[in-house]
């Protein structure tokens, strides 16, 4: 009975803890002031031209991060699983790594470490860098969890005793049963580049979580608004995450539904 | 056509362990089961064959043709393994199409081709079917036609019933044997079961510490074992340590018995080997003045259906019999026909 009384008070707690903002956040958002509510930021959020060009830019920094985090850490953890187990420690030590390294921090290695080549430095582009790292937990677990479950290396010997080369299994075999994991890798990347503040601000980059906290130094209602928007993209990211993971599990037996094979 | 293994060498990095001067030939056809307890090199022989591992002496060839060097790709081998390792994306008859589909083999005849063979195994009506919706058997099964489908020149089967429960091994083991012999393919299959590897071998060859210890057909291994440990790995045994006290009588720690000596002399070291089922029960009190004639205490008297396992405690040793009698047992003889010598553990 206590222990019920407890589970009841600590998710209330937790309900309270992460609700609140969020409701305080919609109410400050169509608040008119001593006029009642309305929708009157989100009104203005439309007419504001200010804003499109950042949203744009954090998604094309969203796309390369995804890009590159797929081209790197696919070949990478395949490998490590079918060739060097070993080294599956150090991937899990370098996933662990942004968790720990404040964001500052990062950005000021980086700065000293990669001196070139110049089109990088200066562009918004660099902060592809730093957001390779600070997605790389959320995209490697995603990726190694799938190839864990998939006993890659048993796989990879049958495939090589029915005629097929590493090119074949991993095309054939590997990237099909990863199709999920990927898609989840890439939205996981996609929602941590789009909600990103602290190393954008500090370069003085234009991305669209800078261009909030702008607005909501002049223009407090609509920053509020622009956050729940943000939000519920994000939300709707994490909706795609769980659709396309069901999916996945869903298979279709042409006997069992009736259908001839 | 043939495999074989030519004085193989492989041992595993940092440990003993491996297969060491390895030869033996798989006929056409023909079925020989490995076996061998855990570590004994039966799997590692399997990959050395399969490709998956090289060996660091030594030639293994198929057919004519030296393979050694030859990836597990290119040697055109069928394997079964253990849990199956069915591609969990394709369903039952993309499964068994893969090794057409890698062969460029045109979309509609790979298909025929996969019904057909998994009709051959018993699964003309899952065709359709992903592996997660399979039994354990009916995965094994379409391993099985995956494994055939495209014409290998060899069969490897690595403990393909051990994950299947009890009922489902018997009847996987007869259809295993019945697409063997149907194929015509030479098969190596290894397996910690002697009961599976006798069942179904046409020779068996058991393994200990890398080494092929003894190599024969089912009934020459179980009649005429070369040590003990091939005796104690196949089938149950009575074996006690004896000294030769004169020609025609061993003693041992369950009383003198009678038996064919051969060349061995007086004082010789042996281990005394009797099968269970070749022990007779006796209805009367043993005769003292008998060899072999022995009475004891029961220590166990287990009913296995067809017949009684008994233990009986003799001195200070332990004689098991297997009887169809559903009579109480006390005393027994030991045929010195039936006795065989075996040498010493080192």
């Amino acid at each position: 009975m206590i222990g019920k009384s407890l589970r009841i008070v600590f998710l209330a707690a937790l309900f309270i803890y992460f609700a609140l903002p969020l409701i305080m956040t919609v109410i400050f958002s169509l608040s008119r002031g001593q006029a009642g509510f309305g929708p009157d930021a989100y009104v203005a959020l439309l007419s504001r031209g200010d804003l499109l060009a950042p949203l744009w830019m954090s998604a094309q920094l969203a796309l390369a991060t995804v890009a590159c985090i797929l081209l790197v850490m696919v070949p990478a953890v395949i490998a490590v699983h079918l060739f060097a187990p070993r080294l599956r420690m150090l991937l899990e030590l370098a996933a662990i790594l942004p968790f720990v390294i404040p964001g500052i921090a990062l950005v000021a290695g980086l700065s000293v470490l990669i001196s070139g080549p110049g089109w990088l430095i200066g562009s918004p582009f660099f902060l592809t860098l730093p957001y390779f790292f600070l997605a790389l937990p959320y995209a490697y677990r995603a990726i190694d969890i799938a190839i864990s479950n998939l006993d890659l290396a048993q796989l990879r010997l049958a495939a090589a005793s029915l005629g097929a080369g590493v090119g074949r299994t991993i095309l054939w075999v590997v990237m099909p049963n990863l199709w999920p994991a990927l898609v989840n890798a890439a939205l996981m990347t996609f929602t941590v580049v789009l909600g990103e503040f602290t190393v954008a601000n500090i370069l003085l980059f234009q991305t669209f979580p800078v261009s909030i906290n702008l607005v909501g130094k002049s223009e407090p209602a609509e920053a509020a608004a622009l956050t729940i928007v943000s939000f519920l993209l994000t939300w709707i990211a994490l909706l795609i995450v769980l659709l396309v993971g069901r999916n996945s599990r869903k298979t279709f037996d042409p006997v069992q539904s009736g259908a001839s094979s | 056509m043939t495999m074989a293994f030519e004085s193989i060498n492989y041992t595993y990095p940092g440990s003993g362990t491996g297969v060491h001067d390895l030869s033996m030939t798989v006929g056409p056809g023909e079925l020989v089961a490995l076996i061998g307890a855990s570590g004994s090199g039966k799997t590692t022989a399997l990959k050395l064959l399969a490709g998956f591992t090289r060996p660091q002496a030594g030639l293994i060839r198929i057919g004519d043709r030296d393979v050694t060097e030859v990836t597990a790709e290119e040697r055109r081998l069928g394997v079964v393994f253990q849990n199956y390792a069915l591609f969990p994306h394709l369903c039952a008859w993309e499964n068994v199409a893969f090794p057409l589909r890698v062969r460029g083999v045109p979309h509609p005849i790979r298909r025929a081709q996969a019904i057909q063979m998994l009709e051959r195994v018993g699964m003309g009506a899952r065709v359709g079917s992903m592996p997660h919706m399979l039994s354990g058997g009916q995965q094994q099964r379409v391993a099985l036609a995956r494994a055939l489908v495209f014409d290998p020149k060899g069969l490897l089967l690595d403990e393909p019933l051990s994950a299947l429960d009890a009922a489902l091994r018997v009847e996987m083991r007869d259809e295993i044997l019945r697409v063997q012999r149907q194929s015509g393919i030479a098969t190596l299959l290894v397996t910690h079961d002697q009961e599976e590897a006798l069942s179904v071998a046409d020779r068996v060859a058991v393994m200990r510490e890398g080494r092929i210890v003894q190599i024969g057909t089912p009934r020459v291994l179980y009649d005429t074992p070369v040590d003990a440990y091939v005796a104690g790995f196949v089938g149950q045994s009575n074996l006690w340590p004896g000294i030769v006290e004169r020609e025609g009588l061993v003693g041992t720690s369950v009383g003198p018995i009678a038996c064919v000596t051969g060349t061995r002399t007086r004082g010789d070291a042996v281990i005394v080997f009797v099968r269970p089922e070749w022990i007779e029960p006796l209805a009367r009190s043993p005769r003292a003045e008998v060899a072999g004639e022995i009475a004891g205490e029961t220590l166990s008297d287990r009913f296995l259906g067809p017949v009684r396992r008994i233990d009986l405690a003799v001195g200070t040793g332990m004689v098991r019999l297997e009887t169809h009698l559903r009579t109480p047992v006390s005393a027994v003889r030991i045929p010195p026909e039936r006795v065989r010598l075996l040498p010493p553990l080192e």
